[in-house]
C-alpha cells in the first residue's frame, strides 16, 4: 500500500479571495528543519504586494462596516474550519518548525484557541476602550474605537502558525483588513490558512497572504501610500528601522517588533488597540426650549 | 460694514502682567542663560512691540535639561501617586488664581483676543491639570493593567497657536503618570511657558521635573533626537511630524503626533441655519483660524447654499477685528509675519486658481500682522485652498447634493482630525459621523474641547490621543 505516490499541493498566494501564483512567476524552495524539500512556495513580487493592498482596500468598507457581532461569527467560523483541518496543520507545523507530532498538535490547538479568543473580542473591544466622556458642559460626548484601515502584517519568522494567527487575528477582529507576509522560511501554514479563510465566511480581500522574501515584500508595503499601518513583528532590527522610516512618509501606525518569549502566553489587548483609532463625537444636550430643540 | 452703533473700546489692562526684559531657560528649577549665550526676541503680533528677550536653547542646553529631568525622574516616579496628584492640584489652583495675568500675557505674546484666552484657553488649562491630577493615584484603574509604569523623560514640542493650553495637554498627563519633562515652546510664543515655570516654583514642584527650553526648530530637533529621551510628543505641522517620525525610527522612544487638519464642516439642508452659521464662524475664525482642527472646508448642501452664504456673509460683517486686548474683539492678530506671509500666499493661490474671494469691509491696523476674515466660493476639491492647510481665517466653500457625496468629499483629504455635521436629523448625524474618517466629530456644534475627551487624528493628522483616559497611554509603558 505504501507504494502509492502521494499528490503534492501547489501552494499559492491568497489575494482578494482568490489563489493566484505570483505575477512574477517565481517560486522558492521551502524545506523542513532537516532541509528536505516540502514545496515550492510563490516568491511574491512588489506587484503582488500592491495587488494585495488594492484587494484589502476594496474589502475595508464592507468588513469595517459589518456589525461586530457579524465579524465575531465570521471569525468563529474560521476556528470551526481550522478545527476540521487540525491534522493538516499539525503536519505542516511539525514540518515547518521541526516539532514532534505532539508538540505540533499543542501548537495548533493553542492557535485555534487563540483564534476563538479573538473571535470573542469583536463586540467587546469598543466597550472596553471606548465610552462616554463626562465633559463639563451641555454636551453628549462619546469616544469609540474604529479600525485604522489596511494593515500590513509581517508575520513572526519563528512561529509559523501560532505567531501568525497571534498577529493577524487582532488586526481583522477590530475591523481592519490585512496584507500578511508569511514567515519567510516557513510559509506553508500561512498559505494553508488562506485556504481555510476562503472556505469560511471571511469576505475576499479581508486577509491577503503573501509568501516570499520578507524584506522584498515589506519594503513596498511600508512605503505604500494606501497602507495605514504596519506590524513589524517579522522584521529584524535593521529592516524594522528602514521600514519605520519609510512608514513615516504617510504617518502609518507602526507596531515595532516586540520581544515575545512565548507566543502561547495569553495576549493582552495591545495588538488590537495598536490598529484602532479613537473617534470622539460631540452633540449638544441641554433642556428643551420652546422650539423643541436646544443647540 | 459700518454699523449705526460703534462699540467703545473696552481694553483689558495689561498692568496685571509684569513682563521682564529678559528670560533665561528653565533647567533644574533655575533660570539660566543658554550655554552659547544666544538670545532671541519675542514680539507682540498686534503691535510688533518687543516684549522680551529670551535665551535660546542649543544642543548643550538640551543635554543639560534632559540630564536634569533624568535625575528628577527617579524620585518623581517613585512618589506615591497621591503626592504627585497634590502637586498637580496645586498647579491647577495657582493657574486659576493667576488666570487673568496669564490670559493677558498670552494675548500679548500670541495676538489672540482676550475674550478667547480668558474664556477658553485659561479655563481649559486649569481643567486639564485638575483632570490629570486625579488620575495620578488611580493609574491601576485606567484600563492599562495593574501598575503601569512611566516611560522616563518626555521631550515635548508645542506650537504657538495655543501656547499654554498645549503645554497643559503635554505636561499634565506626563507628570500625572510619573514622567519628567523637557518642553520646548514655539519661538514666537515662549512667554507663558516661562511664566508656567514660575507656577511650578510656587507649587513647590521638585527641581528638574519640568524644564522649559525656548528655541527654534533646531532646539526641538535636538530634543527629539536626544538619546536619553524616552517619549516624544509633538504638536505642529504634518511635515515636521513626518521628520520626527523618521528621527525616532528604530529607537524605543514612544511617539505621539498631533498634526495638521483640513476639517470639513458639513451643513445639510435641514440644519438650523443660524446655529450653523455660528458654528461655521466658530469653526474657522476662532483663534484667527490658527487651529489644527479648524473647520476650514465648508460643505453646504446645494439647495441651501445661497441662503446660508447670505447669512454667513452678514454674520462675518459683524465680526470685530482689532486690538486683541479689547474685550469686544473677535479677531485678533496673526501670530507672526511668517505665518501672515504663508496665509497671504495661499490665498493668492486660491484666487489665481479661479476661486472667488470675499471679505467683509474690514479696516486692518497699520502695525502688526493682520488678515481679514476671508471666504472662498467656487472652490473645487482640486483647488489648493481645499487641500492644503492654510492655518488662518480663510474658509473654502464647497457644495454637495447627497449625504454620500458629502462623506466622500469630507474624507477626500490626507488629513483626518476634525469634522462637523449640521442637521436636525439624529439618524443622519449618527450615520454620517460613523463614516467620517476623523478623530473628532462635532455634531451641531464645533471646536469644543474638554480634558475628559480624547483628541487626535486619523491618517496624516497624526497618531495618539490627548485628553481623557486615552491620553494617559502615551505616557505609560503600555
Amino acid at each position: 500500500m505504501s507504494d502509492r505516490l502521494s499528490v503534492f499541493k501547489t501552494y499559492k498566494l491568497y489575494v482578494g479571495g482568490k489563489f493566484p501564483r505570483s505575477e512574477s512567476g517565481r517560486v522558492y524552495e521551502v524545506t523542513d528543519s532537516k532541509d528536505n524539500w516540502l514545496a515550492n512556495a510563490p516568491l511574491s513580487s512588489r506587484k503582488d504586494a500592491r495587488d494585495a493592498v488594492v484587494a484589502a482596500r476594496k474589502a475595508f468598507g464592507g468588513w469595517s462596516g459589518a456589525t461586530a457581532y457579524n465579524r465575531g461569527q465570521v471569525l468563529y467560523r474560521v476556528a470551526e474550519m481550522l478545527e476540521g483541518r487540525r491534522g493538516q496543520f499539525v503536519r505542516e507545523v511539525a514540518d515547518a518548525e521541526g516539532l514532534s507530532k505532539s508538540r505540533a498538535a499543542a501548537v495548533v490547538e493553542a492557535t485555534i484557541d487563540r483564534w476563538v479568543w479573538y473571535a470573542g473580542w469583536t463586540d467587546k473591544i469598543a466597550q472596553v476602550v471606548g465610552g462616554a466622556n463626562p465633559v463639563a458642559g451641555p454636551y453628549f460626548n462619546l469616544s469609540s474605537p474604529e479600525p485604522t484601515g489596511v494593515v500590513a502584517v509581517l508575520a513572526p519568522q519563528d512561529s509559523s502558525f501560532l505567531g501568525l494567527v497571534s498577529v493577524l487575528a487582532p488586526v481583522i477582529a477590530t475591523g481592519n483588513t490585512a496584507v500578511v507576509v508569511a514567515s519567510e522560511r516557513s510559509p506553508l501554514p500561512a498559505l494553508s490558512l488562506g485556504e481555510v479563510l476562503a472556505t469560511s465566511d471571511v469576505p475576499g480581500g479581508v486577509v491577503n497572504v503573501l509568501s516570499g522574501r520578507t524584506s522584498e515584500i515589506a519594503t513596498p508595503l511600508a512605503a505604500h501610500q494606501d497602507v495605514n499601518a504596519i506590524d513589524l513583528a517579522g522584521a529584524d532590527d535593521v529592516l524594522a528601522k528602514e521600514l519605520e522610516i519609510a512608514a513615516a512618509d504617510n504617518l502609518k501606525r507602526v507596531l515595532r517588533p516586540q520581544p515575545v518569549d512565548d507566543w502561547s502566553a495569553t495576549p493582552g489587548i495591545d495588538r488590537m488597540t495598536a490598529f484602532l483609532e479613537t473617534k470622539t463625537v460631540w452633540h449638544p444636550t441641554g433642556s428643551l426650549g420652546a422650539s423643541g430643540s436646544a443647540y | 460694514m459700518a454699523s449705526a452703533f460703534e462699540y467703545a473700546p473696552a481694553p483689558e489692562s495689561r498692568a496685571i502682567v509684569d513682563i521682564a526684559p529678559s528670560y533665561g531657560l528653565f533647567i533644574d528649577g533655575e533660570f539660566t542663560e543658554a550655554a552659547d549665550g544666544k538670545v532671541f526676541k519675542t514680539v507682540s503680533p498686534a503691535s510688533e512691540e518687543v516684549l522680551s528677550e529670551i535665551a535660546q536653547a542649543g544642543e548643550a542646553d538640551v543635554d543639560r535639561a534632559v540630564q536634569a529631568a533624568r535625575r528628577a525622574f527617579e524620585k518623581w516616579s517613585a512618589l506615591p501617586g497621591a503626592e504627585r496628584a497634590k502637586y498637580l492640584f496645586r498647579i491647577a489652583r495657582i493657574i486659576q488664581e493667576r488666570s487673568r495675568e496669564l490670559a493677558v500675557l498670552e494675548t500679548l505674546d500670541n495676538g489672540k483676543p482676550i475674550k478667547e484666552t480668558r474664556d477658553a484657553d485659561l479655563p481649559l488649562v486649569a481643567a486639564h491639570f485638575f483632570y490629570y491630577a486625579g488620575w495620578a493615584d488611580k493609574l491601576d484603574h485606567a484600563g492599562f493593567g495593574a501598575n503601569p509604569r512611566p516611560l522616563g523623560v518626555a521631550g515635548q514640542v508645542i506650537p504657538w497657536n495655543f501656547p499654554l493650553l498645549m503645554l497643559a495637554w503635554k505636561i499634565a498627563p506626563a507628570l500625572a503618570t510619573g514622567n519628567t519633562v523637557v518642553l520646548k515652546p514655539a519661538e514666537t510664543t515662549p512667554l507663558s511657558a516661562l511664566f508656567f515655570a514660575d507656577v511650578c516654583r510656587q507649587a513647590g514642584l521638585p527641581k528638574g521635573v519640568v524644564n522649559i527650553l525656548p528655541g527654534y526648530g533646531d532646539t526641538g530637533a535636538a530634543l527629539v533626537a536626544h538619546p536619553d529621551v524616552n517619549k516624544v510628543a509633538f504638536t505642529g505641522s504634518t511635515a515636521v511630524g513626518k521628520q520626527i517620525a523618521k528621527t525616532v525610527a528604530g529607537t524605543r522612544k514612544k511617539l505621539t503626533l498631533e498634526l495638521g487638519g483640513k476639517g470639513a464642516n458639513i451643513v445639510f439642508d435641514d440644519a438650523p441655519i443660524d446655529q450653523a452659521v455660528e458654528g461655521i464662524v466658530n469653526g474657522i475664525f476662532f483663534n484667527q483660524g490658527q487651529v489644527c482642527c479648524a473647520g476650514s472646508r465648508l460643505l453646504v448642501q446645494e439647495s441651501i447654499q445661497d441662503e446660508l452664504l447670505d447669512s454667513l456673509k452678514r454674520r462675518l460683517s459683524t465680526l470685530r477685528l482689532g486690538d486683541p486686548l479689547d474685550k469686544n474683539t473677535d479677531i485678533g492678530a496673526i501670530n507672526s509675519e511668517e505665518q501672515l506671509t504663508r496665509i497671504t500666499s495661499l490665498v493668492e493661490r486660491g484666487e489665481s486658481e479661479g476661486a472667488e474671494r470675499w471679505s467683509p469691509a474690514c479696516e486692518l491696523p497699520t502695525s502688526g500682522y493682520w488678515f481679514a476674515p476671508t471666504l472662498f466660493t467656487n472652490v473645487t476639491q482640486a483647488h489648493t485652498i481645499a487641500r492644503d492647510e492654510i492655518f488662518g481665517p480663510v474658509l473654502s466653500v464647497l457644495t454637495f447634493r447627497t449625504p454620500d457625496e458629502a462623506v466622500a468629499k469630507a474624507n477626500n483629504t490626507q488629513y483626518g482630525l476634525s469634522a462637523g455635521i449640521w442637521t436636525e436629523k439624529g439618524s443622519r448625524i449618527l450615520a454620517v459621523a460613523n463614516k467620517l474618517r476623523a478623530g473628532v466629530v462635532w455634531s451641531n456644534t464645533f471646536n469644543k474641547f474638554d480634558p475628559t475627551s480624547p483628541f487626535g487624528g486619523y491618517k496624516e493628522s497624526g497618531f495618539g490621543r490627548e485628553g481623557g483616559r486615552h491620553g494617559l497611554e502615551a505616557y505609560l509603558d503600555v
